[in-house]
């Protein structure tokens, strides 16, 4: 557990360290920050976050990539990987340690989102329950792709191969329910339960159901077991 | 086998066709300094990569400080130290941070922690660069820095992967004393293929080639195996005598191959086997002639580097009495410019001295 600890705040001390942390940061709060202010104007008769909530898991598909390209990519790059597991720790310990590192960053982006509803909590009446729901679910959706940007960094050690494949498969799975344009009957029921977008609707309504928490738990569990995989793979 | 600090046995290893190891196996025992020697892909670093855990063997097995590397890796992984051939350090942080990480989780105790680093940065001569980032140290520190990640938790074994690659010749000196230091307490085991660092350092050589051990032993041993011809330096005053005389003469010695040289310094190779000083400095008095030098050249490393890998076969390098041909490699004389230049700048003294024995290109060969 205290390898843990020390792995996340190396994780966050280098992800801090590095320019892309900021930018990501930045870019991430400007674009919410826009759509927000876009629906604030528009549609100010209605207080909620619902726009913002519809677009948030649209962009953070792009932006967790970019957080998570550096955990392992930049480490085999370096080569300070081969420091990292000669060290005393396992290599679920090494996987874990970064994943959480990663997740509190998108925590700490989710929390300088936080003036959002707050500005509307001033405005009027809040409903604080799909707002509550909507960041639990950012979190869980986000924690989902950080993931697979996790296990994809696993792969390369080229940071740009690792952001676009892991856009590309944060992607599939936050669409996959319309990729293919089926629109009933039992494939669009299993597309819809893969979807990763389709259980962020259901947390944002407030409604939190164990099914939708089960679905980004079983996303994080398996990619991360995959990264981890593919780290002992030089161990065969 | 039970006490060894390193057991290898049969260890191969290939990265798809090319076998990197092949059935390598060998004992370390606590307390020496191993130098692993060999030339550029002879698997020095592979063999370092699976002691340490980064790697996993295709077949064999190996233990360290008693504990499967495999088996029981994270055992192992707490009483090595490695520093790997690439040094890879965290750049982005400060020295001190960097062996704050390494510190906790290394586990070593919250209350330790700042003694230990501070010791240790003495002993590595880094304490003046601990607030320094490691990006902007130079090469010579971050291997220093490199050095300190690896003994901060005390290790009983030390692996380390080309140690002074990359340091300027008073660094390699420093970093060579720290490996001496070190390994009155500990196992260390180093690869290198500059030969003058085995000499300087190692208690024992191990060579490997393609993935084989082709030898084992004290440079002493080695060279005896390889039973290589005697050489010997003469400076003579040539008041009185011509040199063709005097080579005639050295000739008619029992056991002398070869005499060659001119205005008065010569070089004799002589069987390994036969006494043949004594001689040379009777002949010398009883004609009269004013001996100013008579020294024997030992083997050097790199004789013995290329007898077992390649460069000369061992057979080849027994001296055939009747056919009294050796390699030129082997009988020019020690003089080389170059690394003279750079030892002016040089303040030890005992360099000198190391440099007398020193290979024409050890420093250079570093790739």
């Amino acid at each position: 557990m205290q390898a843990i600890w020390t792995l996340i705040k190396r994780e966050l001390s280098a992800q801090f360290n590095s320019v892309v942390a900021y930018i990501v940061v930045i870019l991430f709060l400007l674009i919410t920050g826009g759509m927000f202010f876009l629906d604030f104007f528009e549609g100010i008769q209605e207080l909620s976050l619902r726009r913002f909530f519809g677009d948030a898991p649209f962009f953070l598909a792009f932006f967790a990539p970019a957080m998570s390209m550096s955990v392992f990519s930049e480490e085999k790059r370096a080569g300070t990987l081969e420091l990292l597991m000669t060290m005393p720790v396992s290599d679920l310990q090494i996987v874990i340690g970064k994943f959480i590192g990663v997740v509190l960053l998108l925590a700490v982006v989710l929390l300088f989102t936080l003036p959002y509803p707050i500005t509307l909590y001033f405005l009027g009446d809040l409903d604080w329950g799909p707002v509550i729901g909507g960041y639990l679910g950012l979190l869980f959706l986000g924690a989902a792709y950080l993931s697979v940007g996790v296990m994809v960094s696993s792969w390369t050690k080229n940071q740009i191969v690792a952001i676009l494949l892991a856009f590309f498969l944060c992607f599939v799975l936050f669409i996959i329910d319309r990729l293919l344009g089926v629109q009933s009957g039992n494939t669009a029921t299993i597309l819809e339960t893969m979807s990763a977008n389709y259980h962020f609707r259901s947390i944002s309504r407030g409604v939190i159901d164990l099914r939708d928490l089960v679905y980004y738990v079983s996303v994080m569990v398996i990619c991360l077991a995959a990264a981890r995989t593919s780290l002992a793979a030089r161990r065969w | 086998m039970t006490n060894a600090s390193i057991a290898v046995r049969d260890l191969t290893k290939a990265y798809g066709d090319i076998v990197a190891l092949d059935h390598l196996s060998f004992e370390i025992q606590p307390g020496e300094i191993v130098g692993f020697l060999g030339p550029n892909g002879a698997g020095k670093s592979t063999s370092m990569k699976l002691l340490t855990c980064f790697l996993a063997a295709n077949s064999g097995e190996a233990k360290v400080a008693g504990f499967d590397v495999y088996k029981e890796s994270n055992e192992v992984r707490k009483r090595v130290g490695y520093l790997a051939e690439t040094n890879p350090l965290y750049e982005d942080m400060i020295v001190l941070d960097y062996l704050h990480f390494v510190a906790q989780i290394r586990r070593i105790p919250r209350p330790k922690r700042r003694t230990r680093i501070e010791e240790v940065a003495d002993q590595c001569g880094i304490r003046h660069v601990l607030h320094r980032d490691i990006k902007h140290l130079s090469k010579g520190y971050k291997q220093r820095v490199g050095l300190a990640q690896a003994i901060l938790h005390s290790p009983e074994v030390l692996i380390l992967d080309e140690p002074t690659s990359g340091l300027d010749p008073n660094q390699i000196i420093e970093i060579r004393d720290l490996i001496k230091e070190l390994g009155s307490e500990k196992t260390v085991i180093l690869s290198t293929h500059i030969l003058q660092e085995v000499t300087a350092v190692c208690d024992r050589i191990l060579i490997i080639d393609k993935g084989k051990l082709v030898a084992d032993g004290s440079i002493k041993d080695l060279a005896h195996k390889l039973q290589r011809p005697q050489i010997l330096k003469l400076i003579v005053n040539l008041t009185d005598v011509s040199t063709q005389t005097v080579r005639r003469e050295l000739k008619a010695i029992r056991g002398v191959t070869k005499a060659s040289g001119s205005g008065g310094t010569f070089d004799i190779v002589a069987k390994h086997n036969i006494e043949v000083a004594t001689h040379i400095y009777e002949l010398m008095v009883s004609r009269g002639w004013v001996l100013r030098e008579l020294s024997r050249r030992e083997p050097t490393l790199e004789d013995v580097f290329r007898g077992f890998t390649g460069g000369v076969a061992p057979e080849d390098a027994i001296i055939d009495p009747d056919d009294a041909f050796d390699p030129p490699t082997i009988e020019t004389p020690k003089q080389n410019p170059p690394q003279k230049g750079e030892l002016d700048d040089d303040e030890e003294d005992n360099e000198e001295e190391d440099d007398e024995e020193e290979e024409d290109d050890g420093t250079e060969e570093d790739q």
